[in-house]
């Protein structure tokens, strides 16, 4: 089962959720991100590349220009290996556990795992963030030894940051499966 | 409840057989291990769990059946339903698999099966009496099952992390940490093979022939003479060594002091623990074991280059002739600031009396310094030569005794601090007592408190007098208090910088991290799982992959304590002694910690 809606993030641009169910205790819910604009990437290296021609018209110095140049890759490849999520992921397994992963535009993913015995529930809560409260959905942790105390919170799709109502669904879905798990 | 069964990757084209592994109890899951083909005698099949059990200490059992059925071979069927009986279970798992296609399916047969059935017929017939008879029923009835697919060695291999080290933990541990232990524990049932002439046969990761590397083994059996070779030159040398401890006082505190000593009782504590003839009891230690010797042998290599590159071309005479120059010129550089101290020092007035006392009794000293170096100058090649060679037992020893050479060769720069900072404290502690009195009160040592307190005339006119003294004198010390420490503070830094080279020499994991970045599988930080296959009608296949440790955390897990050198006081406290005048001793070394 694959749908597909257009969603919003806290900001206003647009992003997808991709609802996959594999069996009736699996399911996989990926948020993508929007992709960087060329755009943006453009009107970037034109200005530092422009300044770059200031500084060496003034001090004649060449090696402004060839850092620059440096400046700019270096600072592509940063981007795109550690700042740029593409697809953030949750994999929910009834009686296993919950799979979070983000995978970044270079293709980088980092996964981890909590498994059941460590999840009390999954629940979507309110955070004030800098001038707005908003909603996010976060996995509430307990310690085995005491079930009935949150010993941490992991929250969920936070590159993404999507609006309430992705948030809803995702949610309903989780729950269904960790009712029958727990 | 959803079943969960881990199935080795190698034995997905398995001939049909028994299933062997263990039920992790309290989680409904089950390990497979190892299929155990047909032909078989069920009673052999027994023993050798039984055997299997005993060894390795894991609760072995037969879990179920496995089918994959090849040409000329139907009729397994009822064959498989058959060996349920006499292998008695709770649950008997009867996995099947077609040629061509990837899903396999899985009946669960319970015990009190008939029990069972005789149930749900009677539960049938009450929903037919009552009004709705929903098909679900028949769905909750039925057990849904995930297989888990997992690489049998890359499991056995690796170590979760955080490593539990506890015997008897209060919560038992959790579901994939079973599985791994189960794994790794099982390595006795992976030393049957295909070349194995026994009655069994079995299909496990190790089927193909058993591996092992010669250049490990061979270590192994060279190994133990040298580990006996290195215990007893070890003791003659802490027989040595206590020997001298009896003799006198002064010598241990030196020897508690310099660096080099500290250096050599470290890595002999390092070389004791890699005699032990004893095979390393867990991951723990095998892992330091481990880095201990790596870093012994990088140690040990980067101070022969050293060595390589200072006995050749000269590169020594050239060292020791500019070393008296250097030093001659420090000197006349601190001849140059004294006298600009004597002066007027950016424009401050000095009081000339003491400015003259002072300033002559540091030239006195820097006079008596340079004549002992000049004294010392013939022998300085002959220490460098001898010094260097401590470099080929490690760059480490080599770096701890130039920071020693530079603690001694800068004797006269800790000595001026000294004597600039006892003067500046006692004047500051003179002043605040007289600036107490000047106010009418006093420090009252029984309370710890300051209290107000009547003096007589003459007390008042002479503190006042002496305060005034003091207080005008000021400058002058604190001026030449601030310029030595400020030397001190620079020494401090160089020699702090060595230290930090060795520490890092000392601490850092280079086994680990190296196992880190080549067998990444080894160091698990966790596990995590893709979805194979999702035909619907079929088991949900999962592969389970593992999660290796970040590097960061890899080098907080593995290392090795160190005798800290960091300062002890934060950098408040630092900078309030610098005021008070209190005597700074960045590198009081902690003992070794214990494990």
């Amino acid at each position: 089962m694959m749908e597909d809606e257009t969603f919003t993030d806290i900001s206003g641009k647009t992003i997808s959720l991709d609802c996959q169910s594999h069996s009736s205790f699996c399911r996989e819910f990926t948020v993508s991100s929007p992709k960087v604009s060329i755009g943006k990437v453009m009107v970037y290296t034109c200005s530092v590349w422009l300044l770059a021609y200031a500084v060496f018209f003034i001090t004649q110095n060449t090696a402004v220009l060839s850092s620059a140049i440096l400046i700019t890759l270096v600072g592509m490849m940063f981007h795109i290996h550690f700042v740029k999520v593409d697809h953030e992921s949750l994999l929910i397994i009834g009686s296993l556990g919950i799979q979070v992963s983000s995978s970044y535009a270079s293709g980088r993913e980092i996964t981890t795992f909590i498994e059941m015995s460590k999840i009390k529930d999954i629940v979507i809560n309110e955070a004030i963030y800098m001038h707005q409260i908003i909603y996010y959905l976060c996995v509430l942790l307990k310690d085995p030894s005491e079930p009935n105390a949150v010993s941490s919170v992991v929250p969920l799709f936070q590159s993404s940051k999507p609006r309430l109502n992705c948030l809803v669904k995702v949610y309903k879905s989780c729950q269904e499966i960790l009712s029958k798990s727990q | 409840m959803v079943l969960k069964i881990f199935f080795p990757q190698c034995c997905n084209r398995a001939d049909s057989g028994l299933l062997v592994g263990r039920w992790i109890s309290g989680h409904d899951s089950a390990v497979v291990l190892a299929v155990i083909h047909y032909p078989f005698i069920p009673g052999q099949v027994k023993q050798y769990v039984q055997q299997m059990q005993a060894q390795s200490g894991v609760e072995l059992s037969v879990l179920g059946s496995w089918s994959l059925p090849k040409e000329g071979q139907e009729g397994m069927e009822s064959f498989l339903r058959d060996l349920s009986t006499i292998f008695p279970q709770e649950r008997w798992l009867q996995i099947r698999r077609q040629m061509g296609k990837t899903g396999f399916t899985c009946e669960v047969l319970s015990r009190d099966q008939n029990a069972v059935a005789a149930q749900r017929r009677v539960k049938k017939q009450k929903k037919e009496e009552e009004e709705d008879g929903d098909a679900e029923e028949k769905e909750e009835d039925e057990e849904k099952v995930i297989f888990v697919h997992y690489e049998q060695r890359k499991v056995m291999l690796s170590q979760l992390h955080p490593i539990d080290s506890g015997d008897a933990k209060t919560d038992p541990p959790s579901e994939l940490r079973q599985v791994f232990q189960t794994v790794a524990l099982s390595q006795p049932l992976f030393f049957l093979d295909k070349y194995d002439d026994g009655p069994l046969k079995s299909t496990h990761w190790q089927s193909e022939g058993r591996e092992a590397s010669i250049i490990v083994e061979l270590l192994k059996q060279a190994s133990v003479p040298l580990c006996l070779l290195l215990s007893w030159m070890l003791s003659v040398w802490t027989w040595i060594c206590s020997i001298r401890i009896f003799n006198f006082y002064p010598l241990r505190f030196l020897s508690s002091k310099l660096s080099t000593c500290v250096q050599l009782s470290y890595r002999t504590e390092h070389m004791k623990t890699l005699s032990s003839p004893k095979p390393a009891a867990g991951h723990t230690q095998f892992m330091r074991k481990a880095n201990m010797l790596v870093s012994v042998l990088v140690d040990v290599a980067l101070g022969v280059l050293l060595m390589s590159w200072l006995y050749r071309d000269d590169h020594i005479t050239m060292l020791a002739n500019t070393l008296v120059p250097a030093a001659d010129h420090v000197a006349k550089e601190l001849d140059q600031l004294l006298q600009w101290l004597m002066g007027a020092p950016a424009g401050l007035k000095m009081n000339r009396a003491l400015d003259q006392v002072l300033g002559r009794f540091f030239l006195y000293h820097i006079h008596l310094w340079i004549s002992y170096i000049h004294l010392m100058s013939p022998f300085i090649e002959g220490i460098l030569w001898y010094g260097g060679l401590s470099a080929c037992l490690g760059l480490s020893f080599a770096l701890s005794l130039l920071s020693d050479m530079v603690a001694l060769f800068t004797f006269h720069i800790y000595c001026f601090y000294v004597y600039g900072a006892r003067l500046y404290c006692l004047k500051i502690y003179g002043l605040s007592s007289l600036w107490r009195l000047f106010r009418g009160k006093k420090w009252n040592v029984l309370r710890q408190r300051v209290d107000s307190c009547s003096y007589d005339l003459d007390q008042l006119f002479i503190g006042t007098l002496l305060f005034t003294v003091l207080l005008f004198l000021l400058p002058t010390t604190a001026l030449y208090y601030l310029v030595f420490t400020l030397l001190r503070l620079v020494v401090v830094l160089f020699q702090g910088v060595l230290h930090l080279s060795v520490d890092f020499i000392n601490s850092f994991p280079l086994f680990a991290v190296g196992l880190r970045v080549c067998r990444s599988y080894r160091l698990a930080e966790g596990v995590k799982f893709r979805v194979l296959c999702d035909e619907p009608g079929v088991a949900l296949h999962l592969l389970m992959e593992i999660n290796p440790l970040k590097v960061s955390t890899v080098v907080q897990t593995y290392r090795t304590p160190t005798y800290s050198c960091y300062p002890r006081d934060s950098w408040l406290a630092l900078v309030k002694k610098l005021f008070v005048g209190e005597l700074i001793y960045p590198w009081r070394h902690k003992t070794t910690k214990a494990d």
